[in-house]
């Protein structure tokens, strides 16, 4: 245990474990959302994830900045990172309508049993993932250096990053944006219909169909935002740089309770929190037995998540 | 169920004559007088062809191949193929390859398996089947203490690379406080062992990275805060690439080395041309783009690029093969013979290979030299001094 390490390193460590967790938060939201809808866990979905940073590394490749490129100007810089920030989401949202409408629809459509659908999950993660390796040779791909690395401000020992900050404020604003439209559009009160009970939304004119692929497409969305943040803190991509994300998200929405929205933001930063902090005490060998066992731990408590499930019930 | 039996037994008798034909082939083989007439004799070239870490290995495959194109082209009658065995550099993968290459008994010589990893897997396999390797760039020390017949190092191990590493972090880059970080892998531990032995009270914190781990903030932070001038690293450029960027993202301005693992062009693309500037490789190899002869031009007329990492090692150890066939040794058995007693100087790096009993490179022959990234390249090549 080494908590020399973990107390100096504090303010640094809270704001890394931050930066990190949102990409959880973002991520895990697709999860959750599919979750609450359709009871499925989407395995696929950390694929479309990785297909978001491969949009918005191709984005600036066409932009002409790749990764030996020196740093932009602070207004293209942002520049830089709206274009990929809608390219990216655009292209991930894209690629989850068209898995849930190759991969699911037909399973649903002749009412294939839950383990079907999750060998269909599992097949096309691996589609997905192969054919990027194979599109890209496997090869990992460096990220140009677009925001500044000096501090935005430093003050007691915290120094905030632009990129740090920036992943926070968009995490935030776009966890704010997706609550206000599950509760408050018609389109959400269509997800909530059938996430409660969807033959008898289906009686009162819902479109369940329409509901489900509205569901797929945002979730690819929050991941395509995601990518963006997690090339720009991470500096490089590759074809199965999906996998452990996803698998983080995944069980940061469990964490935060599965089908819960605001669940899955908390359970998202509290993992990059865990995960910072575990790797200071213990070292950073040790990250993801303390985040697993942080989970179990909870999960032995609250069986459903810090939040419960709630995308279901009423009063989400 | 009869047809069941019958297909078995049809299986069986195709099998069954499938090895005869392969025997009887071997026996016509041992025969012929005059080794370089036999046909279709393989050499296997084991490593990771594709994946993450390839750009550590195709140079070398290239190097082989244009021995082999010029072995051919020199000897009539001459075939000899390279047959590829693509590891991806996963250990995982190493065992099927290995038995593959063991049965085939046209192959009697394999160049590689390129990684410490893969070799502890592969070895015992083809040491079982008496086929000779050596790797150009397996650098783990303990791979010659196994016990392994069938095993040559054409480079100096970590034990060489290791402390040479050390003294360049203590006598060039005058570091006094050095972070040292690894990924756990065979080559990563081995090699920070020996950098740790030589620095000593200088190491000011030590951290684990795991492989395929992408995310770095907490090392990052770790190295600020115990206000190290120096990181090594020791692993493979997946990793490395990332975490020099998001080191350096972090504000960190002091001197990163790491071994012949990053020695490699995609850590320079990976990472980028402004954050990789200055950081430092280290390699039991010369500069490849240096080679004697006329190797350079060669390998640029047939690949259209600079031969890269381990290019021209690859290049000598399989022209050492080569030497075995002209001289009659075609069986694995000769072959492995014909190694215990090798002396011979390579054209391309110009050093005198001579294996010692354990399979190691003749120590008088092992040489480090150190690189320095610059404008997105590896340049200022400079051999580190014997210590």
């Amino acid at each position: 245990m080494n908590f020399d390490d973990l107390i100096q390193g504090f303010p640094d460590l809270t704001t890394t474990g931050l930066a990190q967790g949102s990409v959880y938060a973002l991520v895990a939201l697709g999860y959750t959302l599919v979750y609450g809808v359709l009871r499925l866990i989407n395995f696929a979905h950390s694929e479309v994830f990785m297909y978001g940073t491969f949009a918005a590394l191709w984005t600036w490749g066409l932009m002409g900045y790749d990764s030996n490129s020196t740093r932009p100007s602070l207004g293209m810089a942002l520049l830089l990172i709206l274009v990929a920030l809608v390219v990216a989401a655009l292209f991930s949202g894209g690629v989850a309508v068209l898995l849930e409408t190759v991969a699911y629809r037909p399973l649903r459509k002749r009412n294939a049993p839950p383990l079907a659908f999750l060998i269909s999950a599992i097949g096309a993660s691996f589609v997905l993932a192969e054919a990027m390796g194979a599109l890209t040779e496997r090869r990992q791909q460096g990220i140009p250096s677009i925001l500044p690395s000096t501090p935005l401000f430093t003050a007691g020992g915290w120094t905030v990053t632009p990129v740090q900050l920036m992943t926070l404020v968009v995490a935030l604003g776009v966890m704010f944006a997706l609550d206000w439209f599950v509760s408050k559009t018609r389109f959400g009160r269509g997800i909530r219909a059938v996430a409660q009970d969807a033959d008898t939304a289906a009686l009162m004119g819902v479109n369940k169909g329409r509901v489900i692929a509205l569901v797929f497409l945002l979730g690819g969305l929050l991941a395509g935002v995601a990518a963006v943040f997690y090339n720009l803190k991470q500096g490089n991509t590759r074809f199965n740089g999906g996998f452990l994300i996803g698998l983080k998200a995944f069980s940061a929405a469990v964490l935060g309770g599965i089908g819960n929205l605001r669940g899955a933001l908390i359970g998202g930063l509290l993992l990059g929190l865990v995960e910072a902090y575990g790797a200071a005490l213990f070292g950073s060998n040790w990250t993801n037995v303390i985040a697993f066992v942080v989970l179990l731990v909870l999960l032995m408590f609250r069986p459903t998540g810090l939040l419960g499930e709630s995308l279901g019930r009423a009063r989400a | 169920m009869r047809q069941r039996l019958a297909r078995v037994l049809g299986g069986v008798a195709i099998l069954a004559l499938v090895a005869g034909g392969a025997a009887a082939c071997k026996k016509e083989e041992a025969t012929t007088p005059g080794g370089s007439t036999v046909s279709g004799l393989k050499i296997g070239f084991f490593g990771a062809l594709t994946g993450d870490n390839a750009g550590l290995v195709t140079p070398g495959k290239n190097g082989a191949e244009l021995a082999i194109a010029e072995y051919n082209a020199a000897n009539p009658g001459a075939d000899v193929q390279l047959v590829p065995f693509d590891s991806q550099g996963s250990p995982d993968k190493a065992a099927a390859l290995a038995t593959s290459a063991v049965a085939d008994a046209k192959i009697i010589g394999i160049v590689g398996p390129a990684f410490s990893g893969e070799s502890e897997v592969a070895n015992p396999i083809f040491d079982q089947a008496g086929l000779p390797i050596i790797t150009q760039s397996a650098t783990r020390p303990s791979l010659n203490s196994k016990g392994w017949k069938i095993f040559h190092r054409g480079v100096g191990n970590d034990l060489s690379q290791g402390p040479a590493i050390g003294r360049y972090l203590k006598d060039v880059a005058k570091a006094t406080k050095v972070f040292i970080v690894d990924d756990q892998s065979a080559y990563g531990t081995g090699l920070r062992d020996e950098v740790k032995k030589i620095l000593g009270a200088a190491v000011v914190g030590q951290d684990k990275v795991t492989e395929k781990q992408q995310e770095f903030g907490p090392v990052v932070t770790a190295v600020k805060s115990s206000g190290a001038d120096a990181v090594f690293y020791g692993g493979y450029t997946p990793e490395a690439a990332p975490f020099l960027k998001q080191l350096r993202a972090g504000g960190f301005k002091g001197t990163f080395i790491g071994g012949d693992g990053l020695y490699d062009a995609n850590m320079l693309s990976v990472t980028g041309k402004a954050d990789v500037e200055g950081a430092v490789v280290t390699c039991p190899c010369g500069p490849a783009t240096a080679a004697k002869g006329n190797f350079v031009a060669d390998f640029k007329a047939k690949f259209g690029t600079d031969p890269g990492v381990y290019a021209d090692v690859a290049y000598d150890l399989t022209k050492v093969f080569l030497e075995g066939f002209k001289a009659g040794k075609t069986t694995r058995a000769d072959l492995q013979a014909f190694l215990g007693t090798y002396n011979g100087v390579g054209s391309a790096t110009g050093v005198t290979y001579k294996w010692e009993a354990n399979g190691e490179l003749d120590p008088a022959q092992v040489a480090v030299w150190a690189f320095t990234a610059k404008d997105g390249a590896w340049a200022n090549a400079t051999q580190i001094p014997k210590g």
